[in-house]
């Protein structure tokens, strides 16, 4: 049971093990969602509206974890 | 069905599933050789092989069911947790690359597994449980992050599954004939390096399918996931550089 319980745990672990990163990434995609749903003509928009938002989630959490391990 | 692949799509995947397949069953390798080392093969063979037969059976239950979603669905979905699961990665292999956080060690890894091993108490006549236990639950762990990316991107684009299988398996038996080989941990193999390629090409791979599933129009189409690519690659290597000037060390990709 131990065993099973430790690779429920860890399965979930491979998508999740920064909490805030990973709710960064979901708004980033529901804020997208919103704008391609409801701005007239945004679905060209959407792309790169989902690349910056990811790239710069990416670049101010692991930037954030850098500046922690400094100070 | 190979020939309606499109060759944007399947390059990437299988570079995708190869390289993450070849960095997870490297790790796995370490710990059924000292498992096998320790307190015998016999345990240790059967306990990943047994692995391997569950993580099959997972891609065989779970591959045709994500099949038969509606392709909106599936990529939505899929998409979403393969971002999640790229942008660690590539998030992971960034601090490392960059000094702040130690790189994976297979060597060390070794020393320490055996080091449990040895601990666990002596090896008995019959068939050892701690070996089977230790060498199936190492492989289920890793085996099922390969599981994930084979059958997500086997979801996410049409006749993707098989090539990404195929790469899989390859990385599989490529793990497993440098092992028989070598006999030791593969700490030469650039765990970092991979890990990198793989979490920009999972990241890209996810955007592009959330977007067709959140009704994003590409410029290009299919062509766009190359532009992704690129666009991350250069993201993630620029964001070492700042992670190792924050941190006071100087990065380069290990």
């Amino acid at each position: 049971m131990k065993l099973i319980n430790t690779i429920i745990a860890e399965a979930i672990a491979i998508f999740i093990d920064d909490g805030a990163f990973a709710l960064a990434i979901v708004a980033c995609l529901l804020l997208v969602a919103a704008l391609v749903r409801f701005v007239p003509d945004a679905a060209p928009l959407g792309g790169l509206a989902l690349f910056i938002g990811l790239a710069g989630i990416l670049v101010e959490s692991a930037t954030r974890r850098a500046r922690k391990t400094r100070w | 069905m190979i020939l309606a692949i499109h060759w944007s799509h399947a390059a990437p995947a299988m570079t995708a599933a190869f390289l993450a397949s070849l960095v997870e069953f490297v790790e796995a390798l370490t710990v059924v050789l000292a498992v096998g080392g320790v307190r015998g093969w016999r345990g240790a063979l059967t306990g990943a092989a047994a692995a391997l037969g569950v993580l099959l059976a997972l891609v065989a239950v779970f591959g045709p069911a994500l099949a038969l979603a509606p392709l909106a669905w599936a990529r939505l979905a899929v998409g979403t947790l393969l971002l999640l699961f790229g942008m660690r990665w590539l998030r992971k292999a960034i601090l490392r690359s960059a000094g702040v956080i130690p790189l994976h060690d297979e060597e060390s890894a070794f020393a320490t597994e055996t080091e449990v091993m040895r601990k666990a108490g002596a090896v008995g006549r019959g068939f050892d449980h701690i070996a089977f236990a230790a060498a199936f639950k190492i492989t289920v762990l890793e085996g099922v992050e390969v599981v994930f990316i084979v059958i997500a991107v086997g979801a996410g684009g049409v006749g993707l599954m098989v090539p990404a299988a195929i790469a899989a398996l390859g990385a599989l038996l490529t793990v497993v004939a440098l092992g028989l080989v070598v006999h030791r941990p593969l700490a030469r193999v650039p765990e970092n390096t991979l890990k990198f390629i793989v979490g920009v090409l999972l990241t890209a791979f996810g955007s592009f399918w959330l977007g067709e599933g959140i009704g994003v129009a590409w410029p290009g189409e299919d062509w766009s996931i190359l532009g992704l690519i690129a666009g991350f690659m250069i993201a993630a290597l620029a964001c070492v550089q700042v992670c190792a000037r924050s941190a006071g060390h100087k990065g380069a990709v290990a």
